[in-house]
């Protein structure tokens, strides 16, 4: 286990510094942020000492590896735009993503998982052929149409929730959270039911693949005629094993969905990272975009170990096989 | 664990429940752009400008139209040519209570060159200043290298904060280059905390959340006419969809620039919107670079730059419809522009001629040019930095292409075209500019005025027109006093500029507000949204 945990780490490692470079580099194509930060009418002299103040005069070499032994000692440079550091920053605007991610993680498993179960358990009712076509929408409508409609429907029609922004927050434990509001919670639940969505349709499609390959099982036969109940026998024996490519999925899809949450983050105004990064993409905000960057990647690698370790402690023959290897 | 979420659950709920109905004394306000600071000297940008106004005021005001109106200083006059004397508010004070000094004013601009990590500091508002001294307790006393007219203009921008609040030093005394015994210069961050972010205007921050909220409250202290508005938030909001949305939902009170597709919507509901002509103007620079070794790079089927001929230029101005760009592109909310700024703005002359339409007549100048087939020629354009502008290059490129000069359109990312701008790489360009200060001056010194960096003038002059003549008038207005006489060479300046084409205006951008019903706006040529121009019932 100690040297599986090393090899990973040592991977992971590579493609954080890989990433590095490339982010890096790639930011040099897409224009010179002087133009942008500087007031329209500043000379050259001016801008000329904005690019010096910013280091951004040095040759590209020099400026990569300033950034790249400051990000060994997790300094990942200041905000061009806000002068601030810039994994301060995301972090900032970290919990409110998390906490957008997280309910809309809860809302696919509550919606998908009993409506997949149900479909695999009775796969031909009319109920069922419901929900998978139900699902097909949810896979195939984009996810800003969703949120217009959504918005269109609940916030301006109805009147019934707020159309943009994250409601009134309350500190728990030194970070500001939205969840525990009542108008915090008003205005997580339209961005968050739009980005479960699509999570959502994955989830039926899986339980149901999952429910129906498991209830042909021998142990579940087994259980049958050993008289359980049919309760016992689909909570326990059914959903239990089900759950294992539910999970897999559902756990790099978390990691993407607090990293790309962009485009619901940009349609409801909603203050997480997405809308972090997007503002710095248009003010060419460099080192907020390769914080940004460098940090997704860094998510998405400890979401994959992550993974791995709920996988073993679900799959016992999983755990059988790592301890032989 | 549990216990902390039901208590902090329990201490909430009544919190929450008085949150949710706005009181008929808030104002939520949905902005285009977020300010990038709560400090009023962090960023020479509009969206900082217009936030710093509510807590941090300047010397000099603007009205809706940017005609200057006194603000702490009651008033202000030349002594000579190179002297100002401003007089200070008598009973203006700062939030805290106390009174606005004129070493407040010297801390102020003692600071402005020196904000750390300033991506675009105001230290431009200062130009030509040598000397800055405090007489009695409300006179300051500004002397200039130079005639500088337009110093009023520009100490509308720098909002005056408190010496004593930050630790300015008590013998304060102005300097170039850095000022003696200046005392503590605060970091930016420092304004996030409202303790600190102390100054003289109607309102004082409670708030800065970056991309979340920022929330000001009534100054009950304040000096002046206290606005209607008891608690102001302000939520930035982007995306146009979303604001437009927000507005018709209730979220917010009032947004900045609905998109012109949704007018129809957002009056269909109820809504309203108020207009201003703003001091924005759209134009096209056609390369004029008169050197033998320059090759325009965008222009293609003669060897030569047809740019150069002012029949060609000509020509091009007048094949463009402007009034039906203005209808159709811009759905009405624009002006067609015969110069740089619209009337009755200082410097801009009233009923200036618009380049009539003439497709006939401007083949017949292209061919009396030697250009009987035309050119090819590359129009660059932004396409996400002024109000459907990739839409109005277009329509123009197919305009031209009427009158034989083919035109390929070439839109990009505001960030990718302006730094392609500078390295002068398109032989034609759309783009706008907004006038700071409110005069002519600032536009022709910016686009019209030889392009020669080590002035420090003519910087976005692109298309590198030069008319001494235009350049002699310009530099004579900036340092001319007298209101009347600067105003006049401005105008002969404009018109020059008109009669050689060396610039091609398109429009000048109107920008809109939508509201609910029941509250009214002084719409403002310098696109500021100002809690204090909004009104309970219709304004006007």
């Amino acid at each position: 286990m100690l040297v599986y945990l090393i090899r990973r780490l040592s991977q992971a490692a590579l493609v954080v510094a890989v990433m590095g470079t490339i982010v890096f580099l790639s930011m040099y194509a897409i224009g010179n942020p002087i133009d942008l930060l500087a007031a329209q009418d500043a000379s050259d002299a001016e801008k000329a000492e904005l690019a010096r103040q910013l280091g951004l005069d040095r040759p590209i070499w020099e400026q990569f590896l300033i950034f790249a032994g400051n990000a060994m000692r997790g300094d990942l440079g200041k905000s061009f735009v806000y002068n601030e550091p810039t994994l301060r920053l995301i972090l900032q605007r970290l919990p409110a993503t998390l906490e957008l991610a997280l309910t809309a993680l809860v809302f696919s498993v509550a919606l998908g998982i009993p409506l997949g179960v149900y479909a695999g358990l009775k796969p031909d009712s009319w109920m069922s052929r419901t929900i998978m076509s139900g699902s097909i929408l949810g896979f195939s409508l984009p996810n800003f149409w969703i949120g217009l409609m959504l918005i269109l429907f609940f916030a301006v029609e109805l009147k019934w929730l707020p159309a943009s922004g994250r409601g009134e927050t309350v500190d728990l434990l030194g970070v500001p959270v939205s969840f525990l509001t009542w108008d915090g919670l008003r205005h997580l639940f339209l961005p968050a039911l739009t980005l479960s969505l699509y999570k959502a349709a994955l989830v039926v499609r899986l339980a149901r693949a999952g429910t129906r390959e498991v209830v042909m099982q021998d142990y579940v036969r087994f259980a049958r005629a050993k008289g359980l109940s049919y309760r016992r026998i689909v909570l326990v024996h059914v959903v239990k094993n089900m759950m294992i490519p539910v999970v897999t999925v559902l756990g790099l899809e978390f990691g993407s969905m607090i990293a790309f949450a962009v485009v619901t983050e940009t349609v409801f105004a909603y203050p997480g990272m997405g809308k972090l990064l997007i503002d710095s993409i248009n003010r060419l905000d460099r080192p907020v975009i390769v914080a940004y960057l460098m940090f997704t990647v860094l998510l998405f690698v400890i979401i994959n170990l992550i993974v791995d370790l709920i996988y073993a402690a679900i799959d016992p023959r999983v755990r059988l096989v790592e301890a032989k290897g | 664990m549990k216990a902390i979420i039901i208590s902090a659950l329990a201490a909430t709920i009544p919190f929450a429940a008085a949150s949710g109905a706005a009181s008929a004394q808030d104002l939520r306000i949905g902005l285009a752009s977020e300010p990038t600071s709560a400090d009023p000297h962090f960023h020479a940008l509009a969206p900082n400008f217009a936030l710093a106004k509510h807590v941090f005021e300047p010397l000099v005001g603007m009205d809706e139209s940017q005609k200057l109106i006194p603000n702490l200083a009651r008033s202000w006059k030349t002594l000579d040519d190179l002297t100002w004397e401003f007089k200070l508010q008598p009973n203006a004070t700062f939030s805290n209570g106390q009174k606005v000094t004129p070493r407040d004013v010297i801390y102020t601009y003692c600071r402005l060159p020196f904000v750390e990590g300033s991506p675009a500091n105001l230290a431009f508002t200062l130009k030509n200043v040598v000397s800055i001294e405090g007489k009695g307790d409300d006179t300051v006393i500004i002397k200039t290298s130079a005639p500088a007219p337009l110093l009023p203009n520009n100490l509308a921008s720098p909002g005056i904060i408190s010496a004593d609040v930050f630790g300015g030093g008590k013998n304060i005394k102005f300097k170039v280059g850095g000022c003696e015994d200046f005392g503590n210069n605060p970091k930016p961050v420092e304004f996030n905390d409202p303790a600190k972010a102390i100054g003289s205007g109607p309102y004082k921050f409670v708030e800065f959340t970056r991309g979340a909220q920022i929330v000001l409250e009534r100054n009950d202290n304040y000096w002046g006419e206290k606005p209607i508005w008891k608690k102001v938030t302000m939520k930035p909001l982007t995306n146009s969809g979303a604001r437009v949305a927000g507005l018709l939902a209730g979220d917010v009170d009032i947004i900045e620039t609905p998109s012109i597709q949704d007018f129809d919507r957002i009056k269909g509901a109820g809504f309203q919107i108020a207009q201003a002509l703003s001091n924005r103007v759209i134009y096209i620079q056609l390369d004029q670079f008169n050197d033998p070794n320059w090759k325009s790079p965008g222009i293609k089927g003669t060897d030569k730059n047809p740019l150069l001929d002012k029949r060609v230029r000509q020509a091009m101005t007048m094949a463009i419809n402007r009034q039906g760009i203005v209808e159709r592109i811009m759905g009405g909310v624009a002006a067609p522009a015969g110069e740089l700024l619209p009337w009755p703005m200082f410097g801009s002359t009233k009923d200036f001629p618009i380049p009539k339409y003439d497709p006939d007549a401007a083949k017949k100048l292209l061919a009396d040019a030697g250009y009987p087939n035309g050119f090819e020629i590359t129009l660059g354009t932004p396409n996400d930095r002024y109000i459907n502008d990739e839409k109005v290059a277009q329509a123009v490129a197919q305009m031209w292409t009427r009158i034989g000069v083919k035109t390929n359109v070439d839109a990009m990312t505001a960030s990718t075209f302006f730094t392609r701008r500078t390295k002068f790489e398109f032989s034609a360009f759309l783009a706008g500019w907004g006038s700071g200060t409110g005069e002519i001056s600032d536009s022709l010194l910016s686009l019209s005025v030889s392009l020669t960096p080590s002035k420090g003038i003519g910087t976005t002059n692109r298309s590198r027109y030069s008319n001494p003549k235009v350049d002699e008038l310009v530099l004579k207005a900036i340092e001319t006093i007298d209101d009347k006489t600067r105003e006049s060479l401005l105008q002969q300046a404009s018109k020059l500029v008109a009669d050689d084409v060396g610039i091609v205006p398109l429009h000048f951008e109107v920008t809109p507000w939508a509201f609910k019903k029941g509250l009214g706006y002084k719409a403002r040529a310098d696109q500021y949204t100002l809690a204090m121009s909004v009104t309970q019932g219709p304004s006007n």
